[in-house]
């Protein structure tokens, strides 16, 4: 069984999305448990997944018995291995979050729900461990319309800001697969190794330039890269808490991830790729600082908390595009790290908001007193945004000021240091209010149920571990996730 | 010069579609109008696709005893993965047209700057 | 849909011609390995012939497809694929290696009747999923 690791990742949570709403009619907390074992069954083979791959190498699935380039190949190396566990991860405290915050709904919506949230999580394990570029754009289409099903259920407005999201990210599914019809027009293979090997000599034809430029502006809207960010604050807005804590933990940067392994493994940042990657590079540089502005402006916490994201997105995309080793250490790190911060954050203040209707920062006041337990996670999860030692925000973007002073770019490390002092600003004026200011009346103390705390604390913690054990995860985990050989193009 | 010739007419219909769909994605005001345009743009890519399969002098992809060359056919792939492409199209158009419902049945219209108004005021 | 058309002209054509369609739809999945057709194309006639009852007759002819059943069909189905894959894990193949599958016949032939029972799942479930759609989406008066 341990040999079909890399299929049982992604059929496990399939089936259990199929099993999850039949279950749910006859009893909801046994389809809550089910959805959750499925989960955790997924951690367990990541786990075994990326242990395997750090001691013995890249690990090739031939789906089917089809040997490649012709079958459909599943191809788990150091990186996907480990976001298969990142995704997992994050999967399961969202999981258990949203017990309470569905218990108001009837059976069937609540089953619905899960099984959503699984093809969700089906969807963005394919795209990781897939080593076909058709089937990644199964798999985006997959967690594509799970996630636009899952944003819908938070309200009239979450359906407005959803139907946006759908329109836009189709046009972005739809610009990749015309990209991958170049590639497949030019090369007659669609499998990433032989494609690798096959546009060796093609790089100056003008169908791969315009293969790239679709492939990376389709993976660009997906990724949130400013200015196609527009559908993402919205989204993350009117989301119910445990859909956005999963959906901003992870989904974009699947979208990251994807455009990582074309750009730099499948086509070498050769030609028009390495262009690609400069042009992104300038992107980034903007939205890094645009992101930090737009997120100082608002005063709904949530909509804060998503132009954040689209900040962060840009870091990790920046240290992506830097290319020195420190850089995409750094990257790779705040992958993992800006997972678990965001989706503490926004579970956090998806619990304020279901405890007290508030999101406004007016209303805040004195919310230490009021939720400390919530609070005091959303603290060290924002003092790790900030990038406050021993929090795993100061290590991750510590790789990225040395990659960056490494590649003599001395914009990004401006924009940088700038976007730190941004949130440092924005975080910082929210946890004055809670903690710092007294409200006119004092009110009770409410916490929230054991199913909504535990995950939130579970992340913080981590938060802090991962400071903690980053040299640890960067010598013996992340190390191996680089890509070899790939010569990026500089400024 | 290859842009001008016959055989380049179906990538001209390609762009053509591409270009119908996205502008009016953009530019179009109803929301029903939108959705049926991100259609067009998915027909344009399946199109596109198809365009890649066809061989000069070849047959349809199905096994004849009488034809012993594997070259007669034309391209079978890309048929099979436009399958999918159009299974995904359709999955779509059904979850977009869920979220219109829900909305009309909201605001009671489906034109976006009357429903962005509504919104505006509720808020 | 609550308002059934039920005049004379559609129930006789709609009597006519639905035996017909169910019939190329299954001759569709049937054939799918070696022409045009299989799962998704079959499941998408099939659930023609079933929103065609249900536009001409309404509520009482169902075909017993209300929405549980339609949503068990669908979720059979999907579980029917994975599952046929899964067999194939437990007689040491790779995932839907219809080629170890323990049949009487030879590989080549296993594989077809793999991607038979594959389709067949595709059927159930597209089916099943389009009649859920239609169901949902002309429900005027119930809630999600």
């Amino acid at each position: 069984m341990t040999a079909h690791v890399p299929a049982l990742l992604v059929v496990l949570p399939l089936l259990a999305a199929v099993l999850v709403p039949l279950l749910a009619l006859r009893s909801v907390p046994l389809a809550q448990l089910i959805a959750m074992l499925s989960v955790g069954g997924v951690i367990l083979g990541a786990g075994l997944a990326l242990r395997r791959v750090l001691i013995h190498g890249t690990w090739h699935y031939a789906l089917g018995g089809w040997a490649p380039p012709w079958g459909i190949e599943y191809v788990i190396d150091p990186l996907a291995a480990g976001m298969a566990l990142l995704i997992s991860s994050m999967a399961l405290p969202a999981l258990l979050y949203a017990g309470p915050v569905v218990a108001a709904w009837s059976a069937g919506q609540v089953g619905a729900f899960y099984s959503l949230f699984l093809l969700l999580v089906t969807g963005l394990l394919g795209m990781v461990v897939t080593g076909d570029v058709f089937n990644l754009y199964v798999f985006l289409e997959i967690s594509s319309l799970a996630a636009y099903a899952l944003l819908a259920t938070g309200g009239i407005r979450a359906v407005v800001a959803t139907f946006r999201y759908l329109l836009i990210g189709t046009i972005a599914a739809t610009f990749y697969l015309l990209g991958v019809g170049y590639l497949y027009a030019i090369t007659g293979t669609l499998n990433m190794a032989d494609l690798t090997a096959q546009l060796a000599t093609l790089h100056t034809s003008s169908a791969f330039v315009v293969a790239v430029a679709f492939l990376a502006i389709g993976l660009a809207i997906k990724a949130a890269l400013f200015p196609l960010h527009a559908w993402l604050p919205d989204v993350y807005t009117y989301a119910p808490a445990p859909v956005s804590g999963f959906i901003a933990a992870v989904m974009a940067k699947v979208s990251v991830y994807a455009l990582l392994r074309l750009l730099v493994f499948v086509l070498r940042a050769e030609g028009a790729a390495g262009q690609a990657l400069l042009l992104l590079h300038w992107a980034a540089v903007v939205a890094v600082l645009a992101g930090a502005l737009l997120a100082l402006a608002q005063q709904d916490l949530r909509r804060m908390l998503a132009y954040s994201s689209v900040g962060q997105m840009a870091t990790i995309v920046l240290g992506i595009t830097l290319g020195t080793p420190a850089a995409l250490l750094g990257a790779l790190l705040h992958m993992l790290n800006h997972a678990v911060m965001k989706g503490c954050l926004f579970l956090a203040l998806g619990g304020v908001q279901w405890r007290t209707g508030q999101v406004q920062l007016a209303d805040f006041v004195g919310m230490g007193q009021r939720m400390p337990l919530t609070m005091a996670a959303f603290g060290v999860a924002a003092a790790s945004m900030i990038g406050l030692p021993p929090t795993a925000g100061f290590f991750s973007k510590w790789y990225l000021l040395t990659g960056a002073l490494e590649a003599q770019d001395w914009l990004a490390v401006l924009v940088l240091v700038g976007s730190s002092v941004l949130s440092l600003i924005y975080f910082f004026r929210v946890l004055e209010v809670a903690y710092f200011r007294q409200p006119g009346v004092q009110a009770l103390q409410r916490e929230l149920p054991w199913r909504m705390l535990t995950p939130m604390v579970v992340l913080a913690t981590l938060v802090v571990l991962l400071g903690v054990w980053n040299q640890v995860i960067v010598t013996q985990v992340l190390q191996y996730a680089l890509p070899h050989g790939v010569a990026w193009p500089r400024t | 010069m290859g842009m001008l010739s016959l055989g380049a007419l179906h990538y001209w219909l390609v762009a053509c579609l591409l270009l119908i769909g996205l502008h009016s994605m953009l530019a179009q005001r109803n929301l029903l109008k939108k959705l049926m345009a991100m259609n067009i743009m998915q027909v344009a890519v399946i199109v596109f696709f198809i365009a890649l399969a066809a061989k000069t002098g070849g047959t349809v992809p199905i096994d004849t005893p009488s034809i012993k060359q594997v070259d007669a056919y034309i391209n079978p792939l890309p048929h099979a993965l436009m399958l999918t492409a159009i299974v995904v199209g359709v999955s779509t158009t059904g979850v977009a047209l869920a979220l219109l419902i829900r909305l009309y049945r909201r605001y009671g219209t489906l034109e976006e700057p009357e429903v962005l108004a509504q919104l505006m005021e509720s808020a | 849909m609550k308002t059934p058309f039920g005049s004379l002209l559609l129930d006789a054509a709609c009597r006519l011609m639905v035996p017909f369609i169910l019939l190329f739809a299954l001759y569709v999945v049937a054939h799918g390995h070696d022409s045009p057709g299989g799962g998704f194309q079959g499941g998408t006639i099939l659930a023609a012939t079933m929103i065609l009852m249900r536009m001409v007759h309404g509520q009482e002819h169902l075909w017993g497809l209300h929405r549980l059943s339609a949503l068990r069909l669908a979720c059979a189905g999907i579980a029917l694929y994975a599952g046929i894959g899964l067999l194939s894990v437990l007689w040491q193949g790779q995932y839907l290696d219809y080629g170890v599958l323990p049949l009487p016949v030879s590989t080549a032939r296993a594989h077809a009747l793999g991607i038979l029972g594959i389709e067949i799942g595709v059927v159930m479930a597209v089916a099943g999923v389009f009649v859920l759609m239609f169901d949902a989406l002309t429900a005027w008066g119930e809630d999600d």
